[in-house]
Order: C-alpha cells, then structure tokens, then sequence
C-alpha cells in the first residue's frame, strides 16, 4: 500500500477497500513516529550512559547468582503464603457463618487499602515491637513471606472468591447428591475448578509481587539479600552511570516474560478440562 | 408405617411469598416408575429437589426408606449415597475425564479402592453404553453422552432409587432417544425412579404411575393409560392437548393485546 494520508474517495471503493487504505495509513503514521525518533535520538550520549556494556558485565554473576535468585526466592515465598491465605479468606468470605465473613471483609478492605511498604515495615517491627522476644520462624525469609504475603493475600482473596462463585452451581449439587459432604465438595469439585477460571489474574497477582519484592530493602538487607532493585541501586551508586538500571528493567523482564508463557502454556493444557 | 421407597406427608415449599408446593402428600412403592409432568412453574422439580433435600421444604416430612431427610440430625450425605440423582443439565465434573467422574464419589464417599471403583465405573459405563469413551473429558461427548454418563455416575453408588430432574429437556431431540433407552433399560430391571419429564411417549410407555401437578398442587395420580390416556380434570386435558399438539394455538391461550404488540414489534 503506498497511499499514506490521501482522504479516500467517497465513491467506487467499497467499505473493505476503505477500510483496508485506513489502516495503511495508520501504518504509515506509526511508521513515521517511529523514524522521526530514532532519527531524532542521540544515540551516542545515550548510550554512553545508559548502555555501558563494561558495567553491565561487571555486574554478572551476582545479578544471577544473587539479585534474580534473591528476587524469585523472595516472590515465591510471598505467593505460596498469600495463596493459603487468601484461599482461607475467599471461602471464610463465602460462609454462611456471619463472624468468618466480617472478619474477611474486614481484613481484604484493610490490607487491599495499605500500601505493601507500611505492611512490611508494621511486620518487621511493628510485631518484635508489641511482643518482645518474637521471632519469626525462619528469620528474615519468615519476615518477608508475612510482610508481602499479608497484602498479596487480600488480593488473591478477592480473585479466587470470584473463581468460586463462577464455578455453577450444578456442580455443587451434583457432587452433594453423590453424598460429598461440603468440604469434600469444595475442595475435590469446586476448588479445582475454580483455580482454571483464576489462573489468568492469579498470574496478576504474582507479576506484581515479582516487582513488590523490590520493597524487601525495609526490612535492612544484607549484601547477600539484595534483590534486583536493591541490587541495581547500589550499582547505580557506586558507578555514577544509569546503566545497572537497564540491566535490571531486563532482568525483570527475562523473569516475567516467561513466566506469562507459561501461564499461556497451562491455560492451553486445561482448556478442554472445563 | 410400612417402608416406601419415597413417603411425603404434608410437604409445602415457598420461595418467599412464592408457594411453590402446597400440601402434598404421596408415597412411591419400591420397583415403582413415577413420572412428574405437569406445566412449567408447576413444582414438579421442586418436589423431585425436595426428595433429596436440594431443596430445604418450608414445612412437611419426607421419608426415603426409613430415614426421614426433613429430620434436622439426618446425616444427609449418608442417606443421598443411596439415591441417585440425574439433572438437567448434566453437571458431569468438567475438570475429570469420564472414568474419574465415576470413580471419585465411590472412592471419597464410599471408600471402595480405586481398583474396584474402577470395576464398578467400567461395569456402569457397558451398561449406558459407553465403555469407549472412559478417557475423554465431558467436554469432549455429546449431551445425549454426557448425560448417559451422569445416570452411569449415579449408578456406580449403587443407589436403592433414582431422581430424574427433566433428563432429556436439555438436548438436541435426535439425542433423546438414547437417553431414553438407558432409563427403560433401569426401569426393566426394577430400580425405583421418580421422573420429572415432558416425553409424554416414555411416560406412557414406561411409567407405573404418573402425577400430573399444576399450581404446586397434585392434580391427578394414577396409571398412565388413566391420566395420560382418560385425564378427567380441565386442567390436566389442556396440558396434554397442548404438549401433544404443539402447533394447536388456542385462541384463550393468547391475550389479544399481546398478540398484536407482538406482531406490531415485528413490523419495522
């Protein structure tokens, strides 16, 4: 298509061809934008600041063998806590008990509306503070699991509530008629396939801790428990340059990529198991 | 009192304001093949939903054997083991390929070991017809299928009767046919049914005795050839004459108003 922004004729095309010189245009416009900047750039200073390849090499391996693993270790320890949790809470949310559902209103209106830091920071000292002597089993991993997880929890809650509630009705009732007791059915029939319907927004939940793990640096990290960001930032510190920035934008990015592949990936094998 | 396969006294049920079943009583023989017809909004199903206690009644007793499901100590899941319950829709577990959703109720409820489970399902399964597909999802099958399988699923409980909530209303009318067969087969070999339907054919065909309800009430009881064949009240005679005549519009069955905002919405 070589016409870019010609008005197109009122009369002898067809409402496909107009549609089809439309978004060549539209093509031709993005196109355009994108040649205008990169022509616009000045790429030299550009990447002399940000694209330094030495202090991106100086930064490997620590980046893999810390500051990704740190990252990983601390998002999936989060996620299994708030999982369990926010399991708990969804079905506490759903009983017809009145007191089980208070407290689960109350708790996902609390922890959806704190920022992640304030939770995080109430955990790592708040709690010593109130009941002196306290430890957390397993220290400092036990800190942020609680920390992140608390707020993750809320959230997950609120997903996999709604996960339950699309699971039909009939469902219930077919596997009480076989004599399932209410816990048998929600966790042998119900919960199942509720986790398909909340895989997609499940994966949210855990992209958004992948980057809320950068909060961990309030709990006072050693050296050996950075995680990207914190990671990163020192680099940036230490070598007056923005270029460990790029490095770890990137870094997020090879975790989250494949992650939501996945994702993709166990989406496709469920699909005909709904 | 001698022991029904199914004894209701007195049963009424209310959604709210919305009486649904008003005093009925009724006892089912064991070997016996009800069939429920009656309107839509009747309260067929919801009597039929009642029996097992899907449906909580608003007063009334209702005994299956000698356990009385409307006791408040009843162990409900006990007593549902031994009845069999096939829905409308299905309600085949989407997320277990057929032979699971035989084998997990036999094998969490029943405790049987999942080699006999097994057994049971794959027995069940010749029975309705489809021991090839125990490897498929439900999603998989067609409805006439997917439904052959829950009345297989029922089945592997061994259950001492069986609900039928309008088993052949959800599907295409080539697959009713085949649903059909498999529950003649049942009554054949003497399992008590209770059947909520509108295949006037099966009910005639098949039943011992139909029920025919309008307005939450039993309005007729007795042997088909009576209620289906020689229905003495108004109400049952225009309900047959409609379900048999489909295409048969009464002018009383149309509000004129209405007709005519219907034809008027039609015309651009």
């Amino acid at each position: 298509m070589t016409t870019t922004t010609a008005e197109p004729a009122r009369t002898g095309m067809s409402r496909r061809q107009r549609a089809r010189l439309t978004r060549g245009a539209q093509y031709a416009v993005g196109l355009l934008v994108i040649l205008f900047l990169a022509l616009k750039t000045d790429w030299k200073s550009f990447s002399d600041s940000f694209l330094r390849l030495d202090i991106a090499a100086s930064m490997w391996p620590r980046l893999l063998t810390e500051a990704i693993r740190n990252t990983l270790v601390y998002t999936l320890l989060a996620f299994a806590f708030g999982l369990a949790l926010g399991l708990l809470l969804a079905m506490m949310k759903l009983s017809s008990i009145g007191p089980y559902r208070w407290f689960a209103n109350g708790y996902i209106e609390l922890f959806r509306g704190l920022p992640s830091l304030v939770v995080l920071f109430m955990v790592a000292y708040g709690i010593p503070n109130a009941f002196p002597g306290f430890k957390f089993p397993g220290d400092f991993f036990g800190m942020v699991t609680v920390g992140l997880g608390l707020t993750a929890a809320a959230y997950m809650a609120e997903t996999i509530r709604a996960g339950i509630q699309a699971v039909p009705k009939g469902q219930m009732e077919a596997a009480r008629s076989l004599g399932m007791s209410p816990g048998r059915t929600m966790f042998s029939i119900v919960i199942p396939q509720a986790f398909r319907i909340v895989i997609p927004p499940l994966t949210n939940e855990l992209i958004l801790l992948v980057k809320d793990s950068s909060l961990v640096y309030v709990l006072g990290v050693s050296v050996a428990q950075y995680e990207l960001t914190k990671f990163g930032s020192t680099f940036l510190n230490t070598k007056a340059s923005p270029t460990p920035l790029i490095v770890v934008a990137l870094a997020y990015l090879a975790i989250t990529l494949p992650l939501s592949s996945l994702v993709r990936a166990l989406e496709k094998r469920f699909a005909q198991a709904r | 009192m001698a022991t029904h396969a199914i004894s209701i006294r007195n049963l009424s049920k209310a959604f709210g304001d919305n009486v649904v079943l008003r005093d009925i009583s009724m006892d089912i023989e064991p070997g016996q093949v009800v069939c429920v017809i009656g309107p839509s909004g009747s309260g067929k199903s919801t009597l039929l939903r009642c029996v097992n206690l899907l449906e909580q009644p608003t007063s009334g007793r209702i005994w299956v054997g000698t356990d009385e499901m409307t006791d408040p100590d009843v162990d409900i899941d006990k007593v549902r083991r031994r009845i069999g319950m096939v829905f409308q829709s299905f309600n085949l577990f989407p997320h277990l390929k057929v032979l699971d959703n035989l084998t997990i109720a036999q094998t969490k409820v029943l405790g049987r070991s999942m080699d006999e489970a097994k057994k049971v399902a794959r027995h069940n399964l010749e029975r309705v017809g489809m021991a090839d597909r125990e490897a498929a999802f439900p999603s998989q099958l067609s409805g006439g299928q997917q439904q052959r399988i829950a009345i297989a699923r029922s089945l592997s409980m061994d259950p001492e009767l069986m609900l039928f909530d309008e088993p052949t209303s959800a599907l295409d009318p080539e697959l009713v046919g085949e649903v059909l067969a498999v529950m003649k087969g049942l009554a054949a070999e003497g399992m008590t049914m209770m059947i909520v339907t509108h295949e006037m054919g099966f009910a005639r065909e098949v039943a011992d005795r139909v029920v025919f309800m309008d307005g939450g009430y039993v309005v007729e009881d007795g042997h088909p050839s009576q209620v289906i064949g020689d229905p003495q009240n108004a109400r049952t005679k225009s309900f047959l004459h409609r379900v048999l005549n489909p295409m048969v519009i009464e002018p009383e069955d149309m509000h004129p108003d209405g007709l005519r905002d219907a034809i008027s919405d039609l015309a651009p």
